[in-house]
């Protein structure tokens, strides 16, 4: 998977997470840029992101990510 | 909505949870609100937000109110303004292996771990009783899952000290106390953990980020057991089970295949799977469930798959009988009909997709599992949880057999030329009085379970009850009537208040078991009689119109009560002087 197809199921499934199909992430996007993107929402978005991908994130890779550039490296790098 | 029956996909769930929920305000109901208040003892939001889709599914309509996290003791212990206000109709307690605060050593013996597990388990039973106290709603309570890990090894069951045996005694501590107070419900994640495997239930990163005590996606389970419990306390349980039968109770097809060559019995693997489901069904009937056939035969050949010595399942075993050529459907409504219980109540169980599909798309409101395979029909059913108990009265083991005698009575009734004769040939008589503690149980059911014949649907805990059948102002009265082929238990519950020569009727229920028998007219007697004793001079009385009491709608009318009110939405208020109401007749000897 390329990191733009990535990029794409990402922006898919906030778009349920949130149902709002307005929302549009790219590498820069940040909780705070999002409406609603709370910790709990985040735990939400790990979780469903974990299962649509069929990956599992270690713990010390969810603490140190910033923003969802960086998530869709992980996944990349996780789902080789 | 098929995406919230069991078994449900948790990723997709909380992916389209938004969705799911909006989907069911728009398209479901109509919902009875209830408001919850959520006492955490980890986060527990995604456990509320899973909760209210699958009492949206079930038909109510939840308000909550969430502790902070890890508050779950002081809400519930001191006096908490923001919860009073909240006016909870029932608190849940989410507390897990987590909230032990302490655990013995290994080598501790066992008087000392006693004394340990007794201070875990007074902790909780103070709380309990505050919230008894100062909320008088019910609890919903957690137990603790098992350990996440076995210092001792397999001893650590064993062994005073041993986290195993040490949790599975509290928990044992906690079911003893539910059993004694009835407004205590136990939620078994003991039991759903092992389900759900406690490898992966006990997933240790959501619980050290965002201190989740289980896996993210065990959470739907958890709040899934949990709205079992709800729904039940509230009605919304199943009552019968409807029952195809080739390749459902027996393997094969009995008109093809012939009684003597379906697979029942202990031959095969196949046959002792088919009876073992039929021993799961039949052992239905110690729970009150009923049992019906509907399936696609000649009559006569379907019974005989019940008269083979080999068959679990008798043919008296069934309150009713549907085998011919009709659609499914049909004989789903002419069985609940037959009854008098909702098609609603039903369960659907039929290992044809085509005929579930057609059933599941005519009659609303029924459930219709997907039946896959015999070797998992019993855990479909069961982890469905169609028939959570939450109030089991001694009553329920005989209900199959009261619908039974029905059938008998109703081939009585084409006996005789005139209804009234018929009802004068039963012999009926009733016991009427004030709430007794013997019948609590049994009457705390009726009003959570009731739906048709229920003037006002008030459901009420058995606490409430309690405190109104010990308060002077409440006039409250049970009916049982039995007649001279069987005692129908406590079927009538009637609660009035009276304000000096005034009196208010705030519950009127029967159970639709014994319709067009004229009990209703006995308990006004009564009931009347009672009022009049206490100097009572008028008598008000409502109904509210539910989606299912149509059939009470004119009630009052009957008893000579004058409709003074009623507002858009059907609501009325009726009214009678005590003197101008005249007794009807009946035909029931009253307390002899």
């Amino acid at each position: 998977m390329t990191r733009e197809e990535i990029l794409a199921k990402i922006n898919e499934i906030f778009r349920d997470l949130f149902d709002d199909d307005s929302i549009t992430v790219n590498d820069a996007t940040v909780a705070s840029d999002v409406d609603g993107w709370d910790s709990l929402m985040h735990i939400t978005i790990i979780g469903t992101i974990e299962a649509e991908f069929g990956i599992k994130f270690p713990m010390k890779d969810i603490v140190g990510m910033k923003n969802v550039g960086q998530l869709v490296d992980k996944i990349s790098e996780l789902s080789k | 909505m098929k995406e919230l029956e069991y078994p449900f996909d948790s990723d997709y769930l909380f992916k389209n949870g938004r969705k799911l929920k909006k989907q069911l305000l728009s398209e479901g109901g109509p919902f009875i609100d209830k408001r919850i208040a959520i006492l955490g003892g980890s986060t527990t939001s995604a456990v509320k937000d899973m909760l209210e889709l699958f009492l949206l599914n079930f038909g109510i309509k939840p308000f909550f109110y969430e502790s902070e996290y890890n508050k779950y003791f002081e809400v519930g212990m001191f006096e908490n303004p923001e919860l009073k206000e909240f006016k909870p109709d029932l608190i849940y307690i989410h507390t897990t292996s987590r909230n032990i605060d302490v655990f013995p050593k290994a080598a501790d013996d066992k008087e000392t771990a006693r004394k340990l597990q007794e201070d875990v388990f007074f902790k909780f039973k103070a709380l309990w009783e505050s919230i008894f106290d100062k909320y008088g709603c019910a609890i919903i309570q957690n137990n603790f899952e098992p350990p996440m890990y076995r210092l001792l090894g397999n001893s650590d069951c064993v062994y005073p000290g041993g986290a195993v045996n040490f949790i599975n005694g509290i928990n044992a501590m906690f079911a003893d106390y539910a059993y004694t107070h009835k407004d205590l419900y136990i939620h078994d994640i003991n039991y759903e953990a092992s389900c759900y495997g406690l490898n992966k239930w006990t997933d240790l990163s959501y619980w050290y980020m965002y201190k989740y005590a289980m896996t993210l996606s065990a959470i739907p389970e958890c709040s899934y057991g949990v709205a079992r419990i709800i729904k039940s306390i509230y009605g919304k349980n199943k009552k019968a089970l409807s029952l195809d039968l080739d390749n459902t109770l027996w393997g094969g097809v009995i008109g093809d295949d012939g009684p003597e060559n379906i697979e029942v019995g202990q031959e095969t693997p196949m046959a002792q799977s088919y009876s073992e489901f039929q021993s799961y069904l039949k052992r239905h009937a110690e729970i009150g469930v009923i049992l019906a056939v509907n399936s696609k035969n000649n009559d006569d050949v379907a019974r005989k798959g019940f008269e083979r010595p080999d068959s679990v399942l008798k043919l008296d075993d069934f309150a009713a009988f549907y085998a011919n050529w009709d659609n499914k459907d049909l004989n789903l409504k002419r069985t609940a009909e037959s009854l008098t219980l909702l098609p609603e109540s039903f369960v659907f169980v039929d290992d044809n997709p085509v005929e579930r599909g057609l059933v599941a798309g005519n009659v609303s409101g029924v459930a219709v599992p997907e039946m896959d395979g015999v070797e998992n029909y019993i855990k479909i059913l069961d982890r469905s949880g169609f028939f959570e108990v939450t109030a089991l009265s001694k009553d329920d083991a005989e209900r199959a057999k009261m619908y039974r005698e029905n059938a008998i009575r109703s081939n009585e009734m084409a006996k005789y030329e005139d209804y009234d004769s018929y009802l004068k040939s039963l012999e009926m008589k009733a016991e009427i009085g004030a709430f007794v503690p013997e019948y609590l149980d049994r009457i705390a059911q009726l009003t959570n379970k009731s739906n048709q014949f229920n003037l006002t649907t008030w459901r009420l805990t058995r606490s409430e009850i309690e405190k109104m059948a010990a308060d002077r102002e409440y006039v409250t009265l049970y009916g049982k009537l039995a007649d001279k082929f069987g005692d129908n238990g406590v079927v009538s519950v009637v609660i009035a208040k009276v304000n000096g020569d005034t009196a208010d009727i705030l519950l009127w229920l029967m159970s639709c078991r014994v319709l067009k028998r004229d009990m209703e007219f006995a308990m006004m007697g009564e009931l009347v009689k009672k009022l009049k004793a206490l100097g009572v001079k008028r008598i008000t009385a409502h109904y509210y119109p539910t989606a299912k009491n149509a059939m009470v709608k004119d009630f009052y009318a009957l008893h000579g009560f004058v409709k003074e009110e009623e507002d858009e939405a059907g609501n009325a208020l009726w009214a009678i002087d005590v003197d101008q109401y005249n007794e009807k007749k009946h035909n029931i000897a009253i307390n002899v």
